[in-house]
């Protein structure tokens, strides 16, 4: 049974359809990348997903429920959990606050034991970013930034954990770190996330799915994308010409 | 580093109390009177802290709730021959049952328009307690006599007009509202009201419903200023329109601006500094408030974010 469906799900901006009519499932434990180009709507695809804004039409499910109407801060608590593709870590709160916020939501929901203070310090040890604890986040490289961010999803205890753009203007070397803590995270959880940085996304994803002007262009292995001709007059660029 | 061990926090904190305690054995007459109202209003600075400091809500109406606690209590005991403790509880409840209705309805803004919307149901209490001046003495107000101001404890009786004893309530209502206030922004809830003022909408991506939590804000906030106002009433004595009035919304942010938003003591010292350059400026010359202004210009330029704030940034990082 799919972890995630969604159902004729839109979202017009005016006239703008910048999510229209979309069918979309989303297996337990797989990561799934979602690609295509700029203003192809998968900002606001995954905007849905998280609750952040509200369908113009369709359905969301989630783990059988039904969660269209549901508040975002709901479905943070049922598992949904959203990194931003614009960091917006609590520039002003050091590293240890940004996490313990939402480590301490996971033990007021009763989705995890112990110590505010081990949670936190065990998410900024698998991010590489303990010995920061007492940093203002603002006062963090960005690329540290981007990953305190990740470190927050994480603490989230997530079941799905939706990644915008993560890698984003980070160095490569912190991206090949990157890879192995996304791979680190899907033993636990499922993972959605937009890519624009082709290898990662050929390295990391079980599944692509291709969205151009708010609908599903293409949707297979990583092997059947690259292979797939209208895909790349779409978006990957004239490498067939 | 930001950290600071718990111990050397509430060291700091609780000698500030004992410093306060001795003060009453020492200072003359005239400054333990000043002292002890210095201390009830500083409480009426602290609940409104609570809501502008730790979760960034400007509101202009807190002197409805400082005067629902003042009336509350004040016409407790007037009108109804209620007891001083059954007064002051009732006053408190009238804030906080005040802030809970005022803060479904306000909660529904932000921003300016949360400043206006406070702004106008403070001026609708305010003409409320003119148009009812049948019960409550509209401008002229009320005066609560000694004899109701007396507490019976078994045998003995604590006179609330003995300056000793007003000093000695003024402080124990200051220390309780010093301590709850310490705890509860070292609390996860305190943390997740920072997160709200630093940046809401984050906030709700991590599962926090962001309107609860102001709402319980805005009531704890409500309640501690209707206690200032309850304890001002039983104190000394007076219950009058004038402390609804705007000036009485603009005072406690004036005082927490010079203190420092968002630092426990910052109120207090605000406050405190406040009523003294009025006060030793006004026995110069009438022109006292050009020079309270000139005063405020210069804390301005050189403590922009308040005395202890501008502290906290250069010196002492750890100061809750």
């Amino acid at each position: 049974m799919p972890l995630l469906t969604t159902k004729g799900l839109s979202r017009r901006f005016g006239g703008l359809r910048a999510v229209d009519g979309v069918d979309f499932a989303l297996m337990p434990g797989e990561i799934r990348a979602i690609i295509g180009p700029n203003g192809a709507g998968k900002t606001t695809f995954v905007s849905l997903l998280s609750g952040r804004i509200r369908p113009s039409s369709g359905m969301i499910v989630f783990d059988g429920a039904d969660i269209t109407t549901m508040p975002a801060y709901k479905r943070v608590r049922l598992g949904v959990a959203y990194t931003f593709q614009i960091t917006s870590v609590f520039a002003n709160l050091t590293a240890y606050d940004n996490v313990a916020l939402p480590v301490q939501r996971t033990l007021t929901d009763g989705r995890s034991k112990g110590q505010v203070r081990s949670g936190v310090m065990a998410a900024l040890e698998r991010t590489g970013l303990a010995d920061r604890a007492g940093t203002p986040a603002g006062q963090l490289s960005y690329g540290h930034q981007r990953l305190l961010e990740v470190a927050m999803g994480l603490a989230l205890r997530p079941r799905l954990l939706i990644l915008d753009e993560p890698t984003q203007g980070l160095a490569d070397s912190e991206i090949d770190n990157f890879v192995l803590l996304v791979r680190e995270i899907a033993k636990h959880a499922t993972v959605l996330l937009i890519e624009h940085n082709m290898p990662v996304v050929m390295q990391l994803a079980d599944r692509i799915t291709v969205f151009n002007s708010g609908k599903i262009l293409a949707e297979g292995t990583p092997e059947q994308i690259r292979a797939n001709a209208e895909v790349q007059d779409a978006y990957l660029g004239a490498t067939h010409g | 580093m930001k950290d600071a061990s718990p111990a050397k926090i509430y060291a700091l904190h609780i000698g500030v109390i004992a410093l306060l305690f001795a003060l009453n054995f020492v200072l003359p007459d005239y400054h333990q009177g000043l002292f002890a109202r210095i201390m009830a209003l500083a409480v009426f600075a602290m609940g409104y802290n609570l809501l502008f400091g730790y979760v960034g809500l400007l509101s202009l109406g807190h002197a409805m709730f400082f005067s629902a606690g003042l009336y509350g209590a004040g016409l407790a005991v007037y009108q109804l021959g209620w007891g001083v403790p059954e007064a002051f509880v009732a006053g408190v409840a009238c804030g906080a049952l005040l802030a809970l209705v005022i803060g479904l309805l306000a909660l529904r803004t932000s921003g300016v328009a949360f400043m206006i919307v406070t702004m106008m149901f403070a001026q609708v209490f305010y003409l409320l307690i003119l148009y009812f001046a049948a019960w409550t003495g509209g401008d002229q107000g009320l005066v609560i006599q000694q004899p109701s101001r007396i507490i019976a404890i078994g045998g003995a009786s604590l006179d609330l007009t003995n300056p000793t004893v007003r000093y000695m309530s003024a402080l124990a209502l200051f220390s309780v509202v010093l301590l709850i206030t310490l705890v509860l922004v070292r609390s996860r809830f305190g943390r997740v009201l920072v997160a709200i003022r630093e940046n809401e909408e984050r906030t709700k991506m991590l599962g926090y419903d962001t309107v609860a939590n102001k709402l319980v804000a805005v009531v704890a906030s409500g309640a501690i200023c209707a206690a200032s106002g309850a304890a001002y009433a039983l104190l000394f004595g007076y219950i009058g329109s004038s402390f609804a009035s705007v000036q009485y919304s603009i005072l406690p942010l004036l005082w927490v601006l010079l203190g420092g938003a968002a630092t426990i003591l910052g109120p207090l010292i605000g406050t405190l500094f406040m009523y003294y350059v009025t006060d030793i400026t006004s026995g110069f010359t009438s022109a006292y408030l050009l020079i309270v202004g000139v005063a405020l210009i210069l804390l301005v330029l050189f403590f922009p974010k308040g005395v202890l704030g501008s502290v906290r940034q250069r010196w002492l990082g750890w100061l809750p």
